[in-house]
């Protein structure tokens, strides 16, 4: 197990403080949840806690982006989104402000919070709006390396961040596809965290002869479609994976650019349905709402029939 | 142009006095009724109300570039109530931002006079506003910023009522009073008329001068003439009187100021201008030019 994304993106946030002096973070009433106070503590002067107001947070750093300062807010990912949906795209991205969003708690990460907490139609919606990049890193060390990437953009960027410890993936250098296994047989792209369920699930595949390429995509937007397109030339076969609602989510993404762009292929998604999810301890409420090494097994089996 | 005025126009980096704002707003407004008139679509009422306003801001108080639009140490002014675009195009043109001849492309195809105003098109606009709401928190983080990067410039606010109703006003308010940012002031233009009617029918906000006080805010003492260029001025006596922040004041304006017909009603909150009403209203707005120049 790695440390949890928070956890690094908190730390991370530390790091550039010191080099950055521009960076200042904001946050909505949850800094010892979202890891932003560890900044707090290093740069006092350049930490605002905004209270319970993430709509108000995220105008305040418009404003600052506007007068040179580079922004990060923090608050519930699933707040943001729907609390602050009109600051982020009429301010954020209309005025192309260079302001990042973290989204913590992403998916269903907030296990325990329940339905209310659990955010799966941030990325829909994150998407949806012009200018803005959207990006979700599988484990802690694209957590950091989404920040820096972000830091250097011109406009708005959405990193989703989740609670809890995952695995750790092949590492990179940059933010980006990393193909975590070769195979010949059907393609797994997998959003965020699922990748390391994929990865368990190409293991299972493995044993029953069946050679999984394994893609963890952080990158939904821009959306990386070459990787994944130059792989499914090879397999012909491509199963989605994410952990958020099926409907505008990356599988939608993916499928938008697969049909513009005529590729065809044997497809299909696994992401939340249309419903509402639960409380419950993380890794058996994802496997109850389809993400798990087993149901990707299956689901990628039956792709290959 | 009647030459009082166009005499004025040609300096328009100087400060002016309060008889020479108040015929420079005067004159905007029969720029922005024309106009308005012309393009069949924008909104008066609000526009009228706040003329003396940002008139005053931009061709008294405010330090600014116009050959240098994002000028770091410029001040700021938000115009929260973004319906109000007319006013302050016609304030940017003449002060020298962009041509005056543009106006006449305002709601056109192509043309860099939106609807409401966006910062990304249009030179002088310091915010892109049009969805109420936004404009104190916006603000706020701009004289935040100010603290942060060690910088003196002012960040103004401009609010209607009707912008007050909403929830994210009452966010900035309240997390104003926790930062203190200097040099940071919200302008309520009072016209106790929204869009669908009075204040009072709409949503009554009692005592605003209380709320704010109870707020944390430092508040003027009393409400100023919004549409009185003397008592805009001693309102910013008032504002540099001491260095308690952050400062709210509260200007008594009148919706549709300028025209008897258009005066206070809802119904002329963003209505078209038909011919009929422009013929009866523009000769109301030069006359009152007339009577401000003559006093020039
Ligand atoms: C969020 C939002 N809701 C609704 C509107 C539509 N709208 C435009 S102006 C207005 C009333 C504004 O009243 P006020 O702030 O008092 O402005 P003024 O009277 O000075 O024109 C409304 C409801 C809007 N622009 N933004």
């Amino acid at each position: 197990m790695s440390v949890a994304m928070r956890e690094a993106f908190g730390k991370k946030l530390v790091e550039l403080g010191a080099t950055c002096p521009e960076l200042v973070v904001l946050d909505a009433d949850v800094s010892s949840s979202t890891k932003s106070g560890l900044f707090g503590n290093a740069y006092p002067d350049r930490f605002f806690n905004i209270g319970v107001a993430e709509a108000n947070m995220v105008d305040i750093a418009a404003g600052m982006a506007t007068a040179g300062l580079r922004p990060v807010v923090n608050a519930f990912s699933i707040f943001l989104a729907l609390k602050a949906t009109d600051q982020i795209r009429n301010t954020l991205c209309y005025n192309n402000l260079p302001v990042v969003i973290a989204g913590a708690y992403g998916g269903l990460s907030d296990s325990f919070d329940g339905a209310s907490h659990q955010s799966i139609c941030d990325i829909a919606i994150m998407r949806a709006m012009p200018n803005m990049q959207v990006i979700v890193p599988s484990d802690a060390r694209q957590a950091e390396l989404a920040l820096e990437y972000a830091l250097k953009q011109d406009g708005p960027v959405f990193i989703r961040l989740n609670r809890n410890p995952m695995p750790d993936l092949p590492a990179s250098d940059e933010i980006g596809t990393v193909v975590c296994s070769e195979g010949s047989d059907v393609t797994i792209a997998a959003n965020g965290i699922t990748a390391s369920f994929a990865n368990e699930a190409a293991a299972l595949l493995a044993k029953e002869g069946i050679k999984a390429e394994v893609l963890s995509v952080p990158m939904v937007k821009p959306l990386d479609v070459e990787s994944i397109k130059k792989s499914v030339a090879k397999t012909g076969k491509l199963l989605c994976v994410e952990e958020h609602a099926l409907m505008g989510g990356f599988s939608s993404a993916v499928s938008e650019a697969f049909m513009k762009q005529g590729i065809c292929c044997i497809f299909d998604a696994i992401g939340i349905e249309d419903r509402f999810t639960e409380s419950g301890p993380y890794e058996p409420l994802l496997a109850k709402y389809g993400i798990s090494a087993e149901n990707i097994a299956n689901r990628a089996k039956a792709l290959c029939k | 142009m009647n030459t009082g005025v166009t005499q004025l126009l040609s300096d328009p980096e100087r400060k002016f006095n309060a008889k020479e704002l108040a015929a420079l707003a005067a004159y905007f407004r029969v720029v922005m009724f024309d106009t308005l008139h012309d393009r069949g679509t924008g909104h008066w009422g609000g526009a009228a109300s706040s003329a003396e306003l940002t008139t005053s801001l931009y061709f008294n108080r405010m330090n600014i570039k116009t050959d240098e639009s994002k000028w770091e140490d410029r001040d700021r002014l938000i115009l929260s109530k973004g319906h109000a675009s007319m006013n302050l195009y016609t304030i940017l043109a003449n002060r020298g931002f962009f041509p005056t001849e543009e106006l006449a492309t305002f709601r056109k195809l192509d043309s860099r006079l939106q609807g409401h105003p966006c910062m990304k098109k249009l030179p002088g606009v310091d915010m892109s506003t049009g969805a109420l709401g936004h404009g104190i928190s916006i603000g706020l983080g701009m004289a935040m910023a100010a603290k942060v990067t060690n910088r003196s410039f002012w960040t103004y606010v401009l609010v209607g009522e009707g912008c007050l109703n909403e929830g994210q006003s009452w966010e900035a308010i309240m997390s104003a009073a926790k930062f203190k940012p200097k040099n940071f002031v919200l302008m309520v233009d009072y016209n106790k008329v929204q869009l669908d009617g009075t204040e009072e029918e709409i949503m009554p906000l009692g005592s605003l001068s209380d709320k704010l006080k109870s707020f944390g805010w430092n508040v003027c003492p009393h409400a100023y003439d919004g549409n009185n260029t003397e008592d805009v001025l001693s309102s910013y006596d008032w504002m540099d009187q001491d260095d308690v922040w952050p400062k709210a004041v509260i200007y008594d304006t009148i919706k549709g100021k300028g025209i008897s017909f258009t005066e206070g009603k809802s119904s002329w909150h963003g209505a078209v201008i038909d011919d009929d009403s422009y013929a009866k209203g523009i000769v109301e707005l030069k006359k009152d030019l007339q009577n401000k120049e003559a006093v020039l």
